[in-house]
């Protein structure tokens, strides 16, 4: 960023005779206003800006932790291939001994083994070589021995053949990983103990990435596909490095063949007995995870509580039932209670209405009998009380208690013949505007 | 597939997803951006899917069905998405299957299995056409492709690259950025090991097929800001297309007086189409192209020549066109053509000489225009925006989703950009005024750091620094008449372009001092010596000048305050 430097080959003026300021400079204008506007996120050099602005760094400052941190990548890669120290008996091998070897440790690369990659392994085999030649020995003044420089030269071809080095790292015992005791499981953390085993079986499997054991918050899918997958661990692993050498051509045939065929019966074995024993290490594992059990639990708890709220619904159901059994019984009971009372009351109206009635009727006869049976004046002929009683006796049957109620009230404030006699043709022609009599019926009350 | 959030199993590759062609591309170990053909071998897959009989086919095989199965071909649907079906312009799509308004989204009616027809949503046109584009990556680099950078036009809309976002999601791919198209250009030329960084101005043109594209660019130490865009749906790929079209129909018709016309017939459009797109691709190689169809209309076959003059003859109007359009970009971003560094032309149109001669022409001679035709170190112009989308796609393939989302938040990307160039004062011919060299120019973000070294005078001894702001002036001088008479022999020579009678005005870029910032003195400078000038302006405006004598110690610090102050005295 700093790069963009400007040259400028004009010279600069000559300072004025009298000029002078504090320190030399002298500040007058300001800046004119800047616009505002969005840079376009791309590039490497935006990146410089992003990471400037978003940790609120300074050029230099960020020019100098970028530095530094492109420093400390080099070194770190520098370290990894040095600094291991040669064991003093691995330098005394035997090139013929070569399969005992460990070809790791013989180009002082174990902290990586299986992991790695094929140009460390050269970087490695280059920084023996430079230094275990037989030629730098002899010039040491030392012995023309050059079996460990022979020892490293076996295994850079073990290691750079892909076929060879999977059959080494197959018996590579350095890099397993011991399952840890159900007494250390329970002493210390289960899931660093156990993942740093499966993360070394891990390496035999054909299929990558694999699956990590996880953490007690990892969740059920990912639990149940972790134990899948090692159940159904697909592995590359054989045991072709450790077979017994098969006698060349020239000696005896059947002898080769019968070598051959205890090769072939042992890698079988032990394929076998590997097998097994990754099972049992998946049993132990899975015996000894929490999560299983807490999962069990989850799986319990839900089900109960699907359990347990059926039954709370039965239970609520059968109560409201019970409730509104309770309630209709109550009601009907208060629905009797009041029938019957009503039931006592209105025969006890009824039985004021009839004796109201009653006396109201007698009331109205003994009216007509005011009214002198509704003859003019005099007294009244026979025939003429017989009528009119007869009428009113129609009449009262064509009333109800009410009317013969209203009836009264109206004759007891009626005084005089005339005026009961009107009441009771008011009476007879309401009643034949109501249709219940007809006109002419009633032939002393018209 | 919890990988494709994990940074460390990211495959990702640049996609330019273009109306009418698509391209690929990823970055090899060395960073050189390469472009992936398909299965076909096309390292332009047009973006076309087509269906016959349930079976699906993709780029140039897509394409080839238009003469046959045009109901049943999608293309140019790339602006369709995540738009409204009345905002659309389906005019493209006049001889494919046309767009239907569907549920608030666009579709098309498409027969894309066996014998039913279906509503095709344009979200699941791209979401099928990103997956064949991601196949044909992952085939090539034998690994799992899962991630990409795509490129857009500067006016995609946020609810528009939301639609991409979520169709590629659906395609199985983790869109880490979306980048602008003119920038991808930029970025695609910078990123080239020779490429030196440079403050300039750039203008991109991406001449594409249904749309043209220009930005103005504002390359700053490598940070870019767009100045101003704009956008063409009239001056396109396919109106040069039409015009080979229209001749070509005419000249069968003269020849074949008894022959219908075969713009009226859709196969014999459909072909003329094809075949002219062909033409028009070879006429940008070479200087005669020969046209040929079986069975144009009416069962004659019909075989043609054109040459180049021909072809730049008919298409002159459309080519004047362009150039008038990218120089409108630039009064637009209030700027002069000598402002401009290079021309970048992008997109398919610009393998067309003429048209690269054409802005030649409209520009001074200092601008440098960047197309195979002008310039020999030029890239492919039909692969420039995702190259730049392969380059950055391997810059950020390695950062955490969230991480880029934070770099690419406004609160990083909005920054202040300098009104005024910066510059040192420098003695000429008459002591008084000095000229004005700029060291930091206009349109800088802020903060920016920059370095100058000036040298002094012949004898050394005490130097006085000014810092002031520059004004940016075009000086116009009018030529002495003489040489005029002979200009317009050779513009009549040249061709019978539009400005022949106008007069050649000599244009030329000056600086004029508008504000002296502070003045600062370096005493007993040796005799030869040079002064080094760094200059930091915040984002406040505030301004930390350093001068020192080069390999000499000490040296003058100042500091100018910036921010309200300077606007309280404006």
């Amino acid at each position: 960023m700093a790069s963009a430097s400007v040259q400028i080959n004009l010279p600069l003026p000559v300072l004025p005779a009298g000029w002078t300021a504090e320190k030399d400079f002298k500040p007058i204008g300001h800046l004119s206003h800047a616009t505002d506007r969005n840079i376009e996120p791309v590039g490497p050099h935006f990146l410089a800006h992003a990471r400037r602005k978003r940790h609120k760094r300074t050029f230099s400052e960020d020019d100098r932790i970028q530095a530094q941190a492109n420093v400390k990548k080099i070194e770190d890669d520098d370290e990894g291939e040095i600094s291991e120290p040669e064991d003093p008996l691995m330098l005394q091998r035997e090139a013929k001994d070569w399969k005992g070897q460990d070809h790791y440790a013989v180009l002082g690369i174990t902290r990586y083994r299986w992991r790695a990659t094929e140009d460390q392994i050269k970087r490695a085999h280059r920084k023996k070589v430079l230094k275990h030649h037989p030629d730098k020995k002899a010039a040491k003044g030392g012995t023309e021995d050059d079996q460990f420089f022979k020892c490293i030269q076996k295994a850079t071809e073990v290691l750079l053949d892909p076929v060879k080095r999977k059959q080494f790292d197959s018996v590579d015992e350095a890099a397993d990983v011991e399952p840890p005791t159900k007494s250390e499981t329970k002493k210390g953390n289960f899931y660093k103990l156990w993942g740093k085993v499966f993360d070394a079986e891990g390496r035999f499997s054909n299929k990558q990435p694999v699956p990590k054991l996880g953490n007690e918050k990892s969740n059920k899918e990912d639990v149940e596909n972790f134990y899948n997958f090692w159940y159904n661990f697909d592995s590359w692993r054989t045991f072709e490095y450790l077979d017994e050498d098969v006698p060349d051509d020239n000696e005896n045939r059947d002898q080769k063949r019968h070598v051959e065929r205890k090769n072939q019966n042992a890698r079988r074995k032990k394929k076998t007995e590997d097998t097994a024993r990754l099972r049992k290490l998946v049993d132990d594992c899975l015996a000894l995870d929490e999560r299983i059990k807490l999962f069990r639990q989850q799986e319990n708890a839900h089900k109960n509580k699907r359990r347990l709220e059926k039954e709370a619904e039965q239970k609520r159901i059968a109560e409201d039932a019970a409730k509104a059994k309770e309630e209709e019984a109550k009601l009907q009971a208060e629905k009797e209670a009041a029938e019957k009372a009503q039931k006592a009351e209105g025969k006890k109206a009824k039985e004021a209405a009839k004796n109201a009635a009653k006396k109201n009727k007698r009331v109205i006869r003994g009216a007509v009998k005011d009214a002198n049976y509704f003859h003019g004046a005099g007294d009244a002929p026979a025939s003429q009380i017989d009528s009119a009683l007869n009428d009113v006796d129609a009449l009262i049957t064509k009333l109800d208690n009410e009317e013969i109620a209203a009836l009264t009230a109206k004759l007891n404030g009626a005084k005089g013949a005339d005026a009961i006699k009107q009441v009771y043709q008011d009476e007879v022609k309401q009643l034949i505007g109501a249709g219940k009599l007809k006109e002419g019926e009633l032939k002393s009350l018209s | 597939m919890s990988a494709e959030n994990d940074p460390a199993q990211r495959v990702a590759i640049g996609i330019s997803f273009g109306n009418s062609y698509s391209s690929i591309g990823y970055t090899t170990g060395e960073g050189r951006a390469e472009v992936i053909a398909n299965e076909d071998g096309d390292r332009q897959i047009p973006s076309i899917l087509s269906y016959v009989e349930g079976e699906e086919l993709h780029g140039g095989q897509a394409k080839t069905q238009f003469v046959r199965n045009a109901k049943n071909t999608v293309a140019y649907f790339r602006d369709f998405l995540g738009q409204d079906f009345k905002s659309i312009d389906a005019s493209p799509c006049h001889e494919s299957a046309h767009p239907v308004e569907h549920e608030s989204t666009i579709a098309f009616k498409v027969k894309d299995n066996a014998d039913k027809e279906n509503e095709v949503t344009v979200s699941e046109i791209t979401t099928r056409h990103l997956k064949r584009l991601r196949n044909s990556a992952t085939y090539y680099l034998g690994k799992e492709v899962n991630a990409a950078v795509i490129t857009v036009p500067t006016n995609f809309s946020d609810a528009q690259k939301e639609a991409l976002n979520k169709a590629a999601k659906e395609a199985g791919l983790e869109v880490l950025q979306f980048i602008n198209e003119p920038v991808a250009a930029v970025l695609a030329y910078d990123a080239r090991p020779e490429a030196k960084l440079a403050d300039k101005i750039i203008v991109v043109a991406d001449l594409g097929g249904t749309r043209s594209d220009v930005a103005v660019v504002a390359s700053r130490g490598g940070i870019y800001s767009i100045l101003a865009t704009l956008h063409d749906y009239e001056v396109t790929g396919l109106k040069l297309d039409q015009v080979l079209i229209d001749y070509f129909a005419k000249e069968f018709l003269k020849k074949h007086k008894s022959a219908s016309d075969p713009r009226e017939d859709a196969r014999g459009l459909a072909k003329l189409k094809l075949e002219c797109e062909a033409v028009k691709k070879a006429l940008s190689i070479g200087t005669s192209a020969s046209f040929s169809v079986e069975s144009l209309v009416g069962g004659i076959d019909y075989t043609a020549t054109i040459n180049r003059t021909r072809y730049d003859l008919l298409g002159n109007k459309l080519f004047s066109a362009f150039s008038r359009l990218v120089l409108h970009a630039i009064e637009k971003a209030q700027l002069d053509p000598l402002d401009i560094t290079e021309v970048i032309l992008a997109g398919g149109n610009a393998h067309t000489p003429k048209i690269a001669s054409t802005i030649q022409n409209a520009f001074p001679e200092t601008t440098t225009v960047l197309a195979p035709s002008t310039s020999t170190t030029a890239i492919n112009p039909s692969e420039l925006s995702v190259r730049g989308a392969s380059i950055q796609a391997s810059l950020i393939q390695e950062f955490e989703l969230e991480d880029i989302e934070q770099s690419t938040h406004p609160m990083v990307t909005v920054t202040p950009h300098l009104s005024h160039a910066v510059g040192v004062l420098c003695i000429s011919g008459d002591e008084s005024n000095g000229i004005f060299h700029a060291i930091v120019d206009a349109e800088t973000p802020l903060p920016v750091r920059r370095t100058a070294i000036i040298s002094t005078p012949r004898e050394g001894g005490d130097v006085l620094i000014k810092l002031a702001e520059g004004l940016r002036h075009i000086k116009v001088t009018k030529p002495e008449p003489k040489p005029k008479k002979e200009k317009d022999e050779d513009d009549e020579d040249d061709s019978d372009d539009d400005e022949s009678d106008e007069e050649e005005e000599l244009r030329e870029k000056t600086w004029k001092v508008s504000n002296v910032l502070s003045q600062a003195a370096i005493k007993g400078v040796k005799k030869g010596g040079k002064v080094e000038v760094q200059i930091n302006v915040g984002a406040d405006l505030g301004v930390n000048a350093i001068y020192r004598e080069v390999g000499a110690k000490g040296g003058v610090r100042g500091i100018i305050a910036g921010g309200k102050a300077a606007n309280g005295s404006a």
